[in-house]
């Protein structure tokens, strides 16, 4: 009984070692199929194939914009929402998705992975008129070739619940500063993303100018250290990192949370739900005096779409004037498309947002890829692979 | 005149004359599927996940370079913040497992010996119940309720106590509650095995019922606690997004989730952390028997 015991256990740890074995070999030879297949530009718009699958930030794909495009284009749409830039990659890299609504910290990675194809700007109609301060841009434009459609820029916003924070904080120091962080300890809400080190980065920008950053993106080690250690200082004072948005929401609405950062979306939700809740007003160009870390986001097409006339056509009704207009007043951001800023309901809509006003977004941080190579020919800064390395540690 | 009709042999009659009387070929056919499935699908996937730790990411343009290298095995153990991540998920693994055993023991004997065959059906369905709804509804109804302003400060209010709110605790909680289920049936199965004779034989002999409890009931539904642990320390050991609603620690499995877009060798690196923890698990359920009546 015992020796036949033995034998089965022998000859299972056999099979199972020969099998490794096989699939090693299998894995060394077979697994480089994956690299850079940059597709080739569409040449020609077709028929829409019928269906359409995106990846979106929560509030880009609405049924108010999305039904009558599907009933004019017959492409039925399948949307995902993603929390951040990171599951956005991810799950592009599945290849079962026709597009996604990137922002600059994801596309630089999905162009060097071949995720993404060129897009050809001849068939989007409506790209013509889309604020020329958003075109040809690093994070949309590659080595001159276009990779994208810009869908709407925004700034990240400060949130407070108004009858817990007074006076109102006009700073980014209410919650990064760790003296006055601390009176709202374990009520603090931050985003969980290695991106928010950059957060930080435009706070010491402003008020630790000795260290000289630049832009929050492109930090050597000193700048890089001195942002993580501000960060580790306030993870006691952080109640809860939020990466959906529906979290943050429920955080805000029971208490947990009374001020942190946000986006817009979060901001309107609460509002709407008339939750006592307030965030940097249109006097103060809705930033705090530091100004913030934002956002452009781009429409970009998948390398493996198996539905790029659909596709196409999303890309240039989104940019459309009245479909970018709902959805920048939506989500509340600044239109794409200048001829958006016609159709919008509330008629100042677009001068509330400083969309046509070029100067106001210098004072914005659109979300990058972190590099090691930042442009001072040095490769000395921290690349997106020390960010998250250090945003771990940061967490704790 | 009478032509002798030779009648065509169907597809499905040849088919089946190739196995007959050929048990080899019959058993391969019929397990060549199942077993294709485990060794490609299962064993394939964890041997790329062995061989992906080894690899590393060109830090200049994050690419994955294939070759062998300690780097990430050296990165988890060098920077004291994995060790503090580890520790800590296998902590609340074995806490929620400990948890769920004490639970889910006198529940799984009382349906297995006390109750009615009426009350032992209704008592298995209401285990099964919790399964049937979305693991998601059921962690962000556990949000709500330990939130600040939720159903377990309003009732722990007028005693002058607060809830755990969200953190380790609230992780801990919400595992043990979520997993609890897989703990209680495989005791269950296990205790209805146990002849009700052997009780009684125990109790003949003189037995005070702790006696019996101790030295009959507990040694016999042993292997059974074994089993469901295995669940409970697995499922928690794997768990990321539990963590992430209701705490801000993270588990081994939020810093793969951070890591996979990016640094995917490392997260493969990490992800064998769990698989060495659960083997080495295993075997010591084994040495305790867990797997002699499977």
């Amino acid at each position: 009984m015992r020796t036949q015991h033995a034998n089965t256990a022998r000859t299972a740890w056999l099979i199972v070692g020969g099998l490794l074995a096989a699939m090693l070999l299998f894995a060394g030879c077979g697994s480089s199929s994956d690299s850079s297949s940059n597709g080739e530009e569409l040449q020609k718009l077709g028929k829409g194939e019928g269906s359409l699958s995106l990846i979106s930030w929560a509030g880009y794909v609405e049924p108010e914009w999305t039904k009558p495009f599907e009933q004019k284009t017959g492409c039925k749409v399948n949307d995902k929402t993603a929390g951040t830039s990171d599951e956005m990659v991810q799950l592009m890299r599945s290849g079962q998705y026709d597009g996604v609504s990137a922002s600059g910290n994801a596309s630089a990675r999905l162009v060097d992975g071949g995720d993404v194809a060129p897009v050809n700007v001849g068939l989007v109609p409506n790209y013509k008129t889309i604020f020329a301060d958003l075109k040809n841009q690093p994070y949309n434009t590659f080595d001159g070739v276009h990779y994208g459609i810009p869908h709407g820029r925004g700034a990240n916003l400060l949130m407070w619940n108004t009858g817990d924070v007074k006076p109102a904080p006009k700073s980014w120091s209410v919650i990064l500063d760790p003296k006055e962080a601390a009176k709202y300890k374990g009520r603090i809400s931050a985003y969980d993303d290695p991106i928010y080190i950059a957060d930080a980065a435009v706070y010491l920008k402003a008020h630790q100018p000795d260290l000289g950053i630049e832009s929050p993106y492109e930090l050597n080690e000193e700048q890089f250290e001195a942002a993580v250690n501000l960060l580790k200082e306030q993870r006691p004072n952080v109640g809860e990192y939020w990466s959906e948005a529906a979290k943050q929401i429920s955080a805000f609405a029971g208490g947990d949370s009374v001020v942190g950062t946000t986006w817009q979306y979060q901001y309107f939700e609460l509002k709407g739900d008339s939750k006592p809740v307030a965030a940097s007003p249109a006097s103060q160009g809705f930033l705090p005096e530091e100004g913030a870390t934002g956002w452009s986001d781009t429409w970009m097409i998948s390398s493996s779409a198996k539905h790029p006339n659909c596709m196409y056509m999303w890309m240039n009704w989104i940019v459309s004037p009245q479909a970018n207009a709902e959805v920048a007043e939506f989500f509340g951001e600044a239109p794409a498309q200048e001829k958006a800023c016609e159709h919008t309901a509330n008629p100042n809509f677009c001068s509330e947002y400083h969309a046509e006003e070029p100067a106001f977004w210098k004072r914005v941080y659109y979300w990058q890829t972190p590099l090691a190579d930042c442009g001072n020919g040095e490769s000395d800064c921290k690349d997106y692979n020390d960010w998250v390395q250090a945003w771990t540690s940061i967490k704790g | 005149m009478n032509e002798a009709v030779i009648p065509k042999r169907s597809v499905g009659h040849r088919l089946a004359g190739l196995f007959q009387g050929r048990p080899r070929v019959q058993v391969g056919a019929l397990l060549a599927g199942p077993i294709g499935w485990l060794v490609i699908g299962y064993l394939g996937s964890l041997a790329v996940l062995l061989i992906a730790a080894f690899w590393t990411v060109d830090p200049l343009s994050g690419e994955v370079v294939r070759g062998l290298s300690f780097e990430n095995f050296e990165l988890l153990y060098n920077e004291p913040v994995y060790r503090t991540i580890i520790g800590r998920t296998v902590l609340i693994a074995a806490l929620v497992t400990v948890t769920d055993a004490v639970l889910a023991f006198p529940i799984a004997f009382y349906m297995a010996k006390v109750a009615s065959r009426r009350g032992k059906a209704i008592l298995v369905v209401a285990v099964l119940l919790p399964l049937w709804s979305s693991y998601l509804v059921k962690v962000y109804s556990w949000r709500t309720m330990l939130s600040a302003g939720g159903v377990i400060n309003w009732a722990l209010e007028p005693f002058g106590l607060s809830g755990p709110g969200f953190g380790e605790t609230a992780v801990w909680l919400v595992m043990s509650y979520l997993w609890l289920p897989y703990m209680i049936l495989p005791i269950y199965a296990g205790l209805e095995r146990i002849p009700n004779s052997l009780i009684s034989a125990s109790e003949d002999l003189g037995a005070s019922p702790f006696t019996t409890f101790r030295r009959v009931i507990l040694p016999l539904s042993f292997p059974a606690v074994v089993a469901g642990s295995i669940f409970t320390f697995a499922l928690t050991l794997g768990d990321y997004i539990t963590p992430r609603l209701v705490s801000n620690d993270q588990f081994i499995g939020n810093v793969i989730f951070n890591n996979i877009s990016n640094n995917l060798p490392f997260a493969s690196a990490l992800a064998l952390v769990p698989i060495v923890v659960m083997i080495a698990y295993l075997m010591v359920a084994r040495k305790l028997g867990a797997f002699e009546h499977i």
